[in-house]
């Protein structure tokens, strides 16, 4: 690793003021930033640290309404017990992430912010029609995620929180590659006052994205059998020596049918 | 460079380290810890597991300075004088290592997978914790044989102290 200077923000203000620091980032569960500095992927002149902010931390369950801090982990996320009452298949997805201790440090914003193509929660937030906040204003997930690793945060901008009204049925289903776990093929649908959303993860060569197809199908019927016969277009897929596009394809609509089933359990 | 303290294993330890420094190199470079092992580069294997504050994490991921302030627990630290915890007696009844080398990781993430289930664990539930570590010896059966055994061991021995206190 190169060498770095190290900041711990007190306050959100505080790392906004400290991010101003040469080319500096933001540093939350370090469970993706810390290994691309490790392999000299990623060389920040400094790290403002955001995992010490106690205003980033914690879930908020009022009603259906789900409000999550940044620096969440995801351990805290798959545990949280009101959260699994409103929105299990969101619990659920956390605690499929990475292992044990990549889950006690690792943050929702962190994940978010990287939007990785193969990552789990972007999936979520897209199905979930979620609102990601930062510290400067509110950005539908519609609109945020903007192909691989690319979102529409401004360098300076922190991610404080994510928001959404909890659908009356979610589910998630991943292929996991077999290496590294990350989602070869995840699929998040949601079925609530706005119909039916079915977004997926790993599979799209511009990252995550709604599948039209699965959508149509699960709002004429929102069961794996509606699913049967679907053929989801190759085209703009992730091709690669784990899976041809073709495959992935495949996956979409097979991991779609599960995500359907456990959001029907 | 930044000033690092902690307490390590019960004791308190502190010292001037470069802000690149990893926790891993700190424990075993700075304070000798040399139990706590580095497998790999890219945070998969686990070799590097410690308690940071009670849970688990990768030493090897994570800055000594983002662990000031925190308690550690090393590999080090489990034994209780000469007397192995119960998940060191258990590796060594159940033949769970060979050339040692993943070890000390897997016994620091079994003690925090058993403290996470107090309700017990089976073996499927202790094969997909058991996610983080790679072993290129055993093939896992005789590692998954002693968590279980030593999660059963633990649960009796935290039900009798419970009795007894009622
Ligand atoms: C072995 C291993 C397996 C994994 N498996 C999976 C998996 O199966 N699925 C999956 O989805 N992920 C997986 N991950 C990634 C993991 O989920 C990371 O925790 C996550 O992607 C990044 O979160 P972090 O808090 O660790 O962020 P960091 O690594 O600290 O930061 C990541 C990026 O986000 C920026 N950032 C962080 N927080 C904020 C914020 N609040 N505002 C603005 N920018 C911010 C940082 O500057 C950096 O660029 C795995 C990681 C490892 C090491
Ligand atoms: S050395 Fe830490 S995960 Fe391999
Ligand atoms: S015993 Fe050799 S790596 Fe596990």
């Amino acid at each position: 690793m190169y060498s770095v200077n190290y900041h711990r923000a007190t306050s959100v203000a505080d790392a906004a003021k400290k991010i101003k620091a040469g080319d500096a980032k933001f540093l939350s569960g370090g469970m993706t930033l810390i290994p691309a500095m490790k392999t000299r992927l990623a060389a920040p002149s400094d790290l403002v640290d955001l995992s010490h902010i106690a205003d980033l931390k914690g879930i908020k369950v009022s009603g259906k309404n789900v409000t999550i801090g940044a620096a969440t982990t995801h351990f805290d996320v798959a545990n949280d017990e009101k959260l699994k009452k409103v929105c299990p298949a969101l619990s659920h997805l956390a605690g499929h992430i990475g292992d044990p201790a990549v889950r006690h440090r690792g943050t929702i914003g962190g994940s978010v912010a990287n939007n990785d193509p193969a990552a789990d929660y972007p999936s979520a937030l897209l199905a979930l029609g979620a609102t990601i906040v930062t510290n400067k204003r509110q950005i539908a997930a519609d609109k945020f995620f903007k192909g691989l690793f690319e979102t529409t945060l401004k360098d300076d901008e922190i991610v404080t929180a994510v928001t959404f009204t909890a659908p009356a049925k979610s589910g998630y289903a991943k292929f996991p590659n077999p290496a590294s776990r990350y989602a070869m093929t995840g699929v998040f649908v949601t079925k609530g006052k706005d119909g039916v959303r079915a977004a997926v993860t790993g599979a799209g060569d511009d990252g995550v994205f709604r599948s039209k197809e699965i959508e149509a199908a699960l709002t004429k019927k929102f069961e794996p059998a509606a699913l049967d016969g679907v053929s989801v277009p190759s085209k703009n897929l992730m091709g690669d020596i784990h899976a041809t596009p073709e495959y992935r394809a495949n996956l979409v609509v097979v991991m779609a049918k599960r995500a359907v089933a456990a959001a029907n359990a | 460079m930044s000033e690092v303290s902690l307490v390590v294993n019960g004791r308190k330890v502190s010292g001037a380290v470069e802000d690149r420094t990893l926790l891993v190199h700190f424990l075993r470079e700075n304070l000798g810890l040399t139990g706590t092992h580095v497998g790999c580069d890219t945070s998969q294997c686990g070799a590097c597991v410690v308690h940071v504050d009670g849970k688990a994490m990768k030493s090897c991921t994570m800055l000594a300075v983002q662990a000031s302030g925190s308690t550690i627990t090393t590999i080090e630290g489990l034994a209780n004088g000469a007397d192995l915890h119960p998940v060191q007696a258990a590796f060594k009844e159940h033949h769970g290592l060979q050339c040692g080398f993943c070890t000390p990781g897997m016994i620091m993430t079994a003690t925090d997978m058993i403290r996470r289930h107090p309700e017990g664990l089976d073996e499927i539930a202790v094969r997909a914790e058991l996610e983080g570590n790679i072993c290129r010896c055993t093939g896992y059966h005789n590692i998954v044989k002693a968590i279980l055994a030593a999660s059963k061991t633990m649960s009796k021995a935290s039900k009798s102290k419970a009795k007894k206190a009622a």
